[in-house]
């Protein structure tokens, strides 16, 4: 499967990736590049194999309701590009 | 007397315990070192404070006889580990700056244990990449040279500077974090040995995710034994991590032994790749005798879908990448681009483009196009079915032998600049590493030997999983056999 300009851009968007024009069709055949490589495994007859998501068999314990953290508020905001009155703050989000 | 820096980790130890020499003058010893090798490029943090500090505390508990495994020890710690009050960036732009509130949890481990922290080591931009290049902050220099070479080579990635400061004997050991082979194949490259444990078995907590269903916690250290020592004081359960094992930790060091009598090595088939290059070939043989000769016996075994490894692993470790990296949007940590005018999407997409490198966009980008809506179940769930046939292949192994031994990488390092151009090129430097981890295995690389232009080549070794006891003493039998002695001429 390749993508195209027009797919780039659009996946670039999900992806929260500001893409000059330039860098567009660039990506685009390295992508492309990439995707024919592992296209390969289509050809993997893979029937009914159940897709693994977890490579150790782990059950977890249940544990006790109780709080363990927090009242940690200055260390939550240190490293925040800009903070006021105690939260994130951000570029107006509501006209 | 052997300069303090060329001491092994346990041969540190012993000189401690002996009162050879004090912690402060074995900590010092290697602060100077750090110093003098900056044309390395491997640290991007020298901590001298953190060292000399808990080279004071090792005395004092070694005085009073209440030492720790690694009282006074002098690590290196890849930036990938979260270390408080210390910069930890990932080796990445977007992180610039980001001093973590809290300890990560093997790091913390490892300070409790009575290590010295030396700095923070350089990596590929959050571990993508396999020669250390993607660094935002310059790549690692090889401390190896070829003979009669000053060609600049790569220490192996994504642990470059963990390797390169290994070799150079800057550091007893370092920490390092495997994906997809980012300990074994830069141990490999800079001929030490490195040992990726079973999934599970050291807590990602604090650790920067990369691929959270890869991304294991490791070590990387002079020998099998060094390993084992630095291994026994990181692993263990950590209720902080969901993947966790809640499984006892073996005395890994105390338990060595490299008598294979009645084991069974395996030589998965697939591995004896088409034009692999005969230096290998001969490396592997060589590999072969020294386990004979250790008593174990030679089986050859089948693991069919060893091909369809790497793409199976350049669609799962981008997907995973891709949601990881989310979280990189310029609110909670990190630089913020805000355009003059903008709103908060054009802050996050300008932010992200100016903060990331072109591999790792590279890697967002596949991520996201392999888990969208009409895509995902041709690739993401593609993958993740032949994952499991992939993992399938080492069950059915081990039935018939113990440990499997195959090459680290397809070849010795290469230099700087010479694969950037061609992404795929790169990834198949871990063609022989991808598999174990998408299994979840434990594995080690150990030296094993040089190549015709004096450079080293490793050897892995792939245990059950938990089996990592299994995996050292293998590499164990193969590094008494070796003999690989470092031949490593200090030039910087």
């Amino acid at each position: 499967m390749a993508v195209d300009d027009k797919m780039v851009a659009r996946v670039a968007g999900l992806a929260r990736l500001t893409l000059s024009a330039q860098e567009v069709p660039h990506l685009t055949a390295e992508l492309n590049n990439i995707l024919g490589w592992i296209d390969q495994l289509q050809a993997v007859e893979t029937g009914d194999v159940q897709p693994m998501a977890t490579v150790m068999p782990i059950t977890r314990d249940w544990r006790a309701d109780v709080v363990t953290d927090g009242a940690i508020q200055s260390d939550v905001l240190a490293n925040a590009p800009e903070a006021r009155h105690g939260f994130f703050a951000v570029p107006k989000v509501i006209e | 007397m052997t300069a303090l820096t060329d001491l092994s980790l346990a041969a540190m130890k012993a000189g401690l315990a002996a009162k050879d020499f004090t912690a402060r003058e074995l900590v010092a010893a290697h602060v100077a070192a750090v110093e003098a090798a900056r044309p390395l490029n491997a640290f991007l943090v020298e901590t001298p404070d953190h060292a000399l500090a808990a080279a004071d505390a090792a005395d004092a508990a070694l005085a009073a006889g209440n030492a720790g495994l690694l009282a006074g020890i002098p690590l290196g710690i890849k930036d990938l580990f979260c270390t408080k009050g210390v910069e930890t960036t990932a080796s990445s732009k977007i992180l610039q700056g980001f001093k973590p509130t809290y300890e990560s949890t093997v790091t913390s481990k490892l300070f409790e244990a009575g290590a010295a922290m030396l700095g923070k080591l350089n990596l590929d931009e959050f571990a993508m990449g396999s020669s250390n290049e993607t660094s935002a902050y310059g790549p690692v220099v090889s401390p190896w040279r070829a003979e009669g070479s000053t060609a600049k080579l790569v220490p192996g990635g994504s642990s470059g500077g963990s390797s390169a400061a290994v070799a150079a004997r800057l550091c007893a050991a370092a920490t390092g974090t495997d994906t997809g082979g980012s300990i074994r194949q830069p141990a490999a490259f800079t001929g030490i040995a490195g040992i990726k444990p079973t999934y599970g078995r050291c807590s990602r907590w604090g650790v920067i995710a990369f691929a959270s269903s890869l991304d294991q916690p490791g070590v990387l250290a002079r020998d099998v034994t060094d390993n084992a020592l630095v291994l026994e004081a990181m692993a263990g359960f950590d209720p902080k991590d969901s993947t966790s094992l809640n499984v006892p930790v073996p005395h890994y060091a105390g338990a060595l032994s490299a008598d294979l009598r009645g084991k069974r090595v395996g030589i998965p088939k697939e591995y004896r790749v088409e034009g692999m290059d005969p230096q290998l070939v001969k490396l592997w043989e060589d590999g072969v005798a020294w386990a004979k000769d250790a008593g174990a016996e030679i089986v050859e075994v089948s693991l069919p879908h060893t091909q369809e490894a790497l793409p199976t692993y350049y669609i799962v470790a981008p997907a995973e990448a891709s949601s990881n990296l989310a979280r990189y949007d310029g609110v909670r940590y990190g630089i913020r681009v805000a355009p003059e005018g903008g709103s908060l999407a054009d802050m996050y997409g300008a932010t992200r483009a100016a903060g990331f490198g072109a591999e790792v966009k590279r890697r967002i980008m596949i991520g996201t196009y392999v888990l969208s809506a009409g895509y995902y179940d041709a690739y993401y769930l593609k993958a993740q079915k032949v994952r499991a046939l992939i993992a399938q292949d080492f069950e059915r192994a081990f039935q018939s032998c113990d440990v499997l031994l195959t090459p680290t990488a397809p070849t010795a390092a290469f230099e700087l600049g010479s694969k950037t151009a061609d992404p795929i090129a790169m990834y198949l430097n871990d063609v022989f590493t991808v598999p174990a981890s998408l299994a979840g295995l434990p594995a080690m690389s150990i030296p094993a030997g040089l190549d015709a232009q004096g450079l080293p080549l490793g050897l892995q070794l792939i245990g059950r999983p938990l089996d990592e006891q299994g995996v050292l003493n293998a590499a164990y039998a193969l590094e008494q056999r070796a003999a690989f002695t470092a031949a490593l001429a200090r030039w910087w």
